[in-house]
C-alpha cells in the first residue's frame, strides 16, 4: 500500500523547525482581508474622507482659525476610534466568520493574539490617517508653520496605548454577548466621542455630563494636540499630558488583557466561545 | 501505557436564557468516563444533541466541564491548554474559515499561528490535498467559491499542517456529497493504517464508523451507553435478538431509542430516588 509521504514520520511538534513572530499570523490575515473587502474597504475609506472634509467645510464656513480645529478633531478621532473598533471588533469578526473556535484553539498565547491585532490596528490606522491628512492638506491647503508636529505625534503614539487598553475591554464585551456585545462596543464608542471634545470644547458639553470628559483619554489627547498644532506648544508644555495620557495607558493594557482573560474563562464555563451567524 | 486521551467523570450542562429570563439547565455530558490508546481510532457516535460536540470542544480546550476531568497525552485540558495545543487538531462539521480568503490564505493563516514554516506547510498542505483528490488549481481559490466537499478537504489539509498526535473530527463528511464522503472516509483509513495518529471521531454514519474505528462509543442524553468494538456491539445484540442478521446501526436504535429531554432538577430527583 502506499504511503501517505505528509505525515511520515509522524512527530510530535517540538520536534520540527518552528517559526517564531507568530503574531505575523494576525497581521498578515487582517491585510489579507482587507484585499478580499476591497470593494467595502474603499467605501469606508471614501466615506471617511467626505465625512472629514463635511467637517472641514464647516469650519471654512466659520472662518479660517476653525477649519483646523475641526481637521485634528477628525483626524485625531478617526485614528482612535479606528485602533478601539478594530481591537474591540475582532472577537465579533471570528465569531460570524466561524473561525474563533479555531483561532482560539491554536497553540498560540492569548497575549501574543491580541499584541497581533494591537500591532495591526495600529499599523493600519496609521496607514488610513496618513491617506485622510493626504485629502485633507490636498482640498484645504493646510499650513502647520510653528507647529510642534513631533510633540503631536508622540502624544498620539502615546494616546494610541490608552485606546488599546480600551479596545482590549471592550474586545470582550462580544465574548459576553455575541450580538448585544458588539453594539455594546458601539455605544461606548459612540459615548467616548460624544464627550472627548473632538469637535468642540467640552465646556459646551451640559454641567452634568461634563464630568464624564475628565475620565476619556481622547479629551487629553485632542487637547494636547490641538496645543502642539495650533499654538505651537513645547514639550515641556505638553510634559504633563504626554505622562498622564502614558499613565493612562500603562494601566489600562494590562487591565484589558486581565479582563480579557477572565471573560474568556466565563466564555468557557459558559459554552459562549463558538461561532454565530 | 498511557492512554492518549482520557476523560474521568466528565459533567457538563448548559445554562440556558438570559440574565432578565431564566431557563432550565441543559445537561450535555454526564459521567463520561472512557480512555483512548495511542494509534486508536475511536469513534462516538450517537443522535444529534447527544453531546458529541461538547465533548470534543472539551478535548479542544475550548469549553471547561463542570466537574470531572479530561486529559491528552496525560496533560489536563483545563489546567494545561498551552501544551495540548500542539499536540491537537480538529476538523469541525462546518468549514471555519474567512470565507473571502483562498485556501491557501487560510492554510497560511493556520501555518503562522502553529509555527509551521510556510513552505513546509504549503508542500504538507499540496500533499494532503492531492491524496484527497482536491484540484489544486484551486488552491488560490477564494473559499466561498469552492465545494462544501472542497472546504472539508481543505479543513483536512489544515488539520495536519502541524503534525497533531491527535486528530479530533467532529462529523467531517456531514452534508458532503457521495464522492467526497468517500475521499475523505478513504483518507482517514489511510492515516489510520499508516500513520501512529490517534483519531477521534464523532459521526451519526453507522457505516463510517463500523468501517473507520476500532473502538465505538454510543452516547445517548449525553451518557456512554455502550463502549466496544463494533463487531463485539453487533454480537452482544444478535445474541439478544437470537438473529445473527444485526447492523451498528440496530444497536444504535437499539440503546438511543428515548428522547432527549432531560433537565438538571430530573437528574436531582434520580439521586434522590
Amino acid at each position: 500500500m502506499q504511503r501517505i509521504p505528509t505525515l511520515e514520520p509522524m512527530v510530535p511538534s517540538g520536534s520540527e523547525p518552528r517559526m517564531r513572530l507568530r503574531w505575523l499570523a494576525l497581521i498578515e490575515r487582517n491585510f489579507a482581508l482587507i484585499k478580499r473587502y476591497l470593494g467595502w474597504e474603499v467605501v469606508f475609506v471614501f466615506y471617511n474622507i467626505v465625512n472629514a472634509l463635511c467637517i472641514a467645510f464647516i469650519g471654512v464656513t466659520q472662518g479660517k482659525g476653525h477649519v483646523m480645529y475641526l481637521v485634528i478633531g477628525a483626524l485625531i478621532w478617526g485614528f482612535l476610534s479606528l485602533l478601539f473598533h478594530e481591537l474591540a471588533e475582532q472577537v465579533q469578526w471570528e465569531r460570524w466568520e466561524g473561525t474563533i473556535e479555531y483561532s482560539f484553539m491554536a497553540p498560540l498565547h492569548r497575549l501574543t493574539y491580541l499584541l497581533g491585532n494591537c500591532f495591526y490596528a495600529v499599523v493600519y490606522g496609521v496607514l488610513r490617517t496618513a491617506l485622510l491628512l493626504g485629502v485633507l492638506v490636498l482640498f484645504l491647503g493646510l499650513s502647520l508653520r510653528g507647529a510642534n508636529i513631533a510633540g503631536a505625534l508622540v502624544v498620539l503614539v502615546v494616546s494610541g496605548l490608552s485606546f488599546i487598553g480600551l479596545g482590549l475591554i471592550a474586545a470582550i464585551l462580544p465574548l459576553l454577548s455575541t450580538e448585544k456585545g458588539s453594539q455594546a462596543s458601539h455605544i461606548f464608542e459612540a459615548v467616548i466621542l460624544l464627550i472627548s471634545g473632538v469637535y468642540y470644547e467640552v465646556d459646551v458639553l451640559p454641567r452634568w455630563i461634563r464630568p464624564l470628559s475628565v475620565v476619556s483619554p481622547a479629551t487629553y489627547t485632542l487637547r494636547a494636540i490641538r496645543a502642539a498644532l495650533l499654538e505651537g506648544a513645547s514639550f515641556k508644555e505638553l510634559a504633563p499630558t504626554i505622562l498622564l495620557l502614558a499613565g493612562i495607558g500603562v494601566v489600562l493594557i494590562p487591565a484589558g488583557f486581565v479582563v480579557f482573560s477572565l471573560a474568556e474563562r466565563w466564555a468557557k464555563r459558559k459554552g459562549k466561545l463558538k461561532r454565530s451567524g | 501505557m498511557q492512554p492518549i486521551i482520557s476523560c474521568r467523570e466528565v459533567y457538563k450542562s448548559f445554562n440556558g436564557g438570559t440574565l432578565f429570563k431564566k431557563k432550565k439547565p441543559v445537561r450535555a455530558l454526564v459521567d463520561i468516563n472512557f480512555d483512548v490508546r495511542s494509534g486508536e481510532c475511536f469513534g462516538l457516535i450517537g443522535p444529534n444533541g447527544s453531546g458529541k460536540s461538547t465533548l470534543i470542544r472539551i478535548l479542544s480546550t475550548l469549553l471547561f466541564p463542570d466537574k470531572g476531568q479530561a486529559y491528552v497525552c496525560g496533560m489536563d485540558v483545563v489546567k494545561k491548554p498551552y501544551r495540548v495545543r500542539p499536540l491537537i487538531s480538529r476538523v469541525s462539521v462546518d468549514a471555519a474559515f474567512f470565507k473571502k480568503l483562498s485556501a491557501w490564505e487560510n492554510l497560511r493563516y493556520s501555518a503562522r499561528l502553529y509555527g509551521v514554516p510556510l513552505k513546509l506547510a504549503k508542500e504538507r498542505a499540496l500533499d494532503v490535498l492531492a491524496e484527497l483528490g482536491f484540484p489544486t488549481k484551486r488552491f488560490n481559490d477564494s473559499m466561498e467559491d469552492l465545494s462544501r466537499g472542497m472546504q472539508q478537504k481543505v479543513a483536512v489539509a489544515r488539520a495536519l499542517i502541524n503534525r497533531p498526535l491527535v486528530l479530533l473530527l467532529d462529523e467531517p463528511t456531514t452534508g458532503l456529497d457521495p464522492r467526497s464522503k468517500r475521499e475523505v472516509e478513504a483518507y482517514i483509513q489511510r492515516l489510520k493504517s499508516q500513520t501512529e495518529l490517534t483519531i477521534f471521531l464523532t459521526t451519526h454514519d453507522m457505516y463510517e464508523a463500523e468501517h473507520l474505528c476500532d473502538r465505538v462509543a454510543i452516547i445517548d442524553k449525553g451518557r456512554i451507553v455502550a463502549l466496544d468494538t463494533p463487531k463485539r456491539l453487533k454480537r452482544i445484540l444478535a445474541r439478544k435478538r437470537g438473529t445473527n442478521r444485526v447492523s451498528l446501526e440496530d444497536v444504535f436504535l437499539e440503546l438511543t431509542h428515548k428522547e432527549w429531554v432531560e433537565d438538571v432538577e430530573e437528574d436531582e430527583t434520580d439521586k434522590k430516588d
